[in-house]
């Protein structure tokens, strides 16, 4: 327990854990679906910063796995429909306009919440496993497994813009109407999907902790920055690379399948190269291998960007690359770092 | 997830059970070993055995191939030709980096290499032998065993009082220092040593041949380096490479009167 965090730092957690629980009793569907929203991002980030900001590996291909977490949850909320689509079919809509006769092969046992869960961690986590591993194993480092990531997702967002993969193309899944039962639009599912959403948040975070505690974290740290001491040590650095990577991905997929509920819709755009550079700037934003940092830095940006996109929808991006550029020359070490430098000045 | 990679040699990770088998006498054998880059022979025909607790020096002029040789032993090179076998029965040439440090080499880079982030202890606890999977890694905690061997190799590299400083701080010599601990800490039976005195004060160099006169017999020591005086200090055997060979063997008097040594380091 004091490994993780100091006193202080408990009762802050326990303060966010008390804020999570009751603000979807105060606040209006629209904000609770936003927080909701940024705090799968936070997740994300957080996963992120696992990866790059401990063991130095900057993969642009992470919205690949909070998106096929996504799709996971998607096609068990495309089941939950069941007939009352606009066909009034078994099978969802999409599949009906395509004139399909049955589910095809990926989509069995979807209506099954334990198996989409399974997909939800067991998909992303394959993927980055055997990827992860002869990536690694082939020792492609740097920017070079940056670009190799950015490739993934890209061709996996064509992959999905097809019909004959069998996810909706590039419509994806909408319109769900249930989740386990329960209408997902009522004030009551959003309030319990917003509290699991937290839940997850901050188990991750302490996850994350225990993990850049101990003895791991430091061989992780170890390996960043000088990988052929650590590999002369004796520690086998493809195997520590695939687990994080793959953890990493398995945190970005349960992610996924907390927003598409809340948000309500997952289609291949999730997967464009852009959105997986934009993770990469929360971190970057909030502070790499600090943890809280990069959850902060997910909240600023999409904070940020849900009010640009309303006020001056045409500017967003010039924003973004003015806060990216800004951190990069005033807050090198991001907003974490900035924090710490102010209370060491003040010591 | 360590089930990705299962490794046929068993070596990896685990604690060696300390299967080396020196029965005839020697820790490591090279035995014709030529490496090519793109056409230039770094190392050419070499064949050199090091005897169990010798403390052997290299030296040669530049492009020899020592740095080269050293990449051989510790798997960062692959041999076109030749056999490298540790002990009777380890080949060299079919293991990876992280297996042959686990066999029980060690080695020091030229240019200091630290973990610069970590503190002095940090740096000691993770050479540390030890089992180096990454689960066992997860749950690993330190016995007080283990802080007394942390303790007792700070003591040895005169770090005892910089225990909890970041490692990127030090000195350059105390940097030299600190990856010599760290190799300690790896409990090696084969300690590779690639110029561990450059940019040390006379009074570090001194104190680290000392340390490394004291530490063989317990350990075998190949010691690369260009400063002739700490090699008089400390040679007893002494091989000169040139061009990827070896030109001349024997003890420091006798290959400093050998007339080919001469001819290579003054005659060009």
């Amino acid at each position: 327990m004091t490994r993780l965090y100091g006193a202080k730092g408990w009762i802050a957690l326990g303060l966010a854990a008390l804020l999570i629980a009751v603000l979807p009793l105060y606040l209006s569907s629209y904000w609770v679906t936003l927080l909701g929203k940024i705090m799968c991002y936070a997740i994300v980030a957080i996963a992120m910063d696992l990866i790059w900001g401990y063991c130095g590996i900057l993969s642009l291909g992470h919205g690949l796995f909070f998106a096929l977490g996504g799709y996971a949850m998607g096609m068990y909320l495309m089941r939950q429909i069941g007939r009352e689509g606009q066909y009034q079919s078994d099978l969802p809509d999409f599949m009906v306009f395509l004139d399909w006769k049955q589910l095809p092969w990926q989509w069995w046992n979807t209506d099954q919440f334990w198996w989409a869960m399974l997909l939800v961690v067991a998909v992303p986590g394959l993927l980055a496993l055997v990827f992860g591993y002869f990536a690694f194993r082939s020792r492609v480092k740097g920017v070079y497994f940056s670009i190799i990531t950015q490739a993934l997702t890209f061709a996996a967002m064509l992959l999905f813009f097809r019909n004959a993969t069998g996810f909706g193309g590039n419509n994806g899944f909408t319109d769900f109407k249930r989740i386990l039962g329960f209408t997902i639009t009522s004030p009551e599912t959003r309030a319990a999907l917003f509290a699991v959403t937290g839940a997850v948040l901050i188990g991750t975070l302490l996850l994350a902790r225990w993990i850049v505690t101990s003895k791991l974290g430091r061989v992780l740290t170890a390996i960043r920055d000088a990988e052929t001491r650590a590999a002369f040590c004796g520690y086998d650095t493809v195997h520590y690379k695939v687990a994080v990577f793959t953890l990493s991905a398995v945190i970005c997929g349960i992610a996924g399948a907390l927003y598409v509920p809340q948000v309500g819709i997952i289609n291949p755009s999730e997967m464009s190269p852009a959105n997986s550079i934009e993770i990469a700037i929360w971190v970057a934003l909030g502070g790499r291998g600090t943890l809280i940092g990069p959850i902060l830095g997910a909240g600023v940006v999409n904070g940020a960007k849900s009010f640009f996109t309303q006020a001056f929808p045409e500017y967003w991006l010039y924003f973004l690359g003015l806060i990216f550029i800004l951190a990069t020359l005033f807050l090198p070490r991001g907003i974490a770092g900035f924090a710490q430098r102010l209370k060491a000045r003040r010591a | 997830m360590s089930a990705v990679a299962v490794n046929e040699s068993g070596l990896l990770g685990r604690l060696s059970t300390g299967g080396l088998d020196t029965t005839h006498g020697a820790v490591l054998y090279l035995e014709e070993i030529s490496v090519s880059f793109e056409g230039f022979r770094a190392l050419n025909q070499l064949s050199l055995s090091i005897d169990v607790g010798e403390l052997r020096c290299v030296i040669g002029p530049n492009g020899a191939g020592k740095t080269t040789m050293m990449d051989v032993i510790t798997g960062k090179t692959q041999p076109d030709a030749g056999t490298a076998f540790f002990g009777q029965t380890i080949d060299l040439t079919k293991l990876t980096e992280a297996e042959i440090a686990h066999a029980g080499i060690g080695r020091k880079f030229q240019k200091p290499t630290i973990f610069e982030q970590h503190t002095v202890f940090a740096n000691l606890e993770l050479a540390m032998k030890a089992d180096k999977r990454v689960r066992r890694t997860l749950l690993a905690k330190l016995d007080s065993a283990e802080r007394d061997r942390i303790a007792e190799t700070l003591r040895l590299i005169r770090l005892q009082d910089a225990a909890d400083r970041i490692a990127g701080l030090l000195s350059h010599g105390q940097k030299q220092w600190l990856e010599i601990g760290m190799l300690l800490m790896q409990e090696p039976k084969l300690l590779l040593l690639d110029e561990p005195v450059a940019g040390m004060s006379d009074e570090e160099t001194e104190r680290t041949a000392e340390l490394f006169l004291s530490l063989a017999g317990k350990h075998s020591l190949v010691v690369v380096e260009h400063d002739m005086a700490f090699i008089e200090r400390i040679a007893r055997k002494v091989t000169v490479l040139h061009e990827g060979s070896v030109l001349a063997e024997g003890p420091m008097a006798q290959v400093q009167a050998d007339p080919r040594v001469i001819e290579v380091y003054l005659g060009r």
